[in-house]
């Protein structure tokens, strides 16, 4: 029988959407409101030299890489599904289309994080 | 020649109820993305140099931005809710003490479990101070 590679992009989708479910609403109210304006956060959390510090440590680096590509992931499902119900093209012209996005970022973000170093 | 019949479908099916519901929720998923694109492009400043990370910090600071981002926060809500009214029907049924847990305890208990997680993060980000 012929294995299908769906379960692999739900795997990502689910694991994307569970980190986003669990830790979403605060990433984006730290790094998107509360640093940016100074409101109740020390802005230098995010200052170069920290971020480059949290950047080379290995757990750092997997922080990011999991929370930047799994968050890719799980919105590269989400829009191919939509897409596909609307009829909006080939089915696999759009899957190449979400998920080459998503492969696009993962791929961005470790070569980024290999050029940052350890 | 077969002909067979195809019902008229309204192209704006996705935009009106019932389906907008659906619709809605899988927008939360481009939220959640373009953020995911934001932090990419964060680290990618970072990877440069520290006149690219500190031109992304201010970007972060601009109008455009913190709109943008509370609409992210929206969606992050919204995500958790949709998220954990989903999680009963995608996982097997849970049985505790001989009795099927209700669904709504399940969402319920998720809904919970994510407002501490993201509470830890949030008083983690506030008491540190560098």
């Amino acid at each position: 029988m012929k294995r299908s590679v769906t379960p692999v992009f739900w795997l990502m989708f689910g694991a994307g959407g569970i980190i986003a479910a669990l830790f979403g609403p605060a990433l984006v109210l730290i790094t998107g409101l509360l640093v940016p304006t100074g409101v109740g956060v020390n802005p230098a959390i995010m200052d170069y030299v920290h971020t480059i510090a949290f950047a080379r440590h290995p757990l750092g680096k997997l922080v990011l890489l999991a929370v930047i590509s799994l968050f890719a992931w799980h919105g590269a499902e989400r829009i191919y599904l939509t897409l596909k119900d609307m009829h909006l093209g080939r089915k696999l012209t759009l899957a190449w289309l979400s998920y080459g996005s998503a492969g696009a970022v993962t791929l961005a973000t470790a070569a980024a994080l290999l050029a940052i170093g350890f | 020649m077969r002909r067979p019949y195809l019902r008229p479908i309204d192209s704006l099916w996705w935009a009106k109820p019932p389906y907008l519901a659906y619709t809605l929720r899988e927008a939360a998923g481009i939220a959640i993305a373009a953020y995911a694109l934001v932090l990419l492009a964060g680290v990618i400043c970072l990877a440069l140099d520290e006149n690219a990370y500190s031109a992304w910090l201010r970007f972060l600071a601009s109008r455009w931005s913190l709109a943008l981002h509370a609409i992210f926060l929206i969606a992050m809500l919204f995500h958790v809710w949709t998220w954990f009214a989903i999680m009963p029907k995608t996982m097997p049924r849970l049985v505790i003490g001989g009795r099927y847990v209700e669904p709504r305890f399940i969402t319920a208990a998720g809904i919970v479990i994510a407002a501490l997680a993201s509470f830890v993060l949030l008083a983690i980000a506030l008491w540190v101070r560098p």
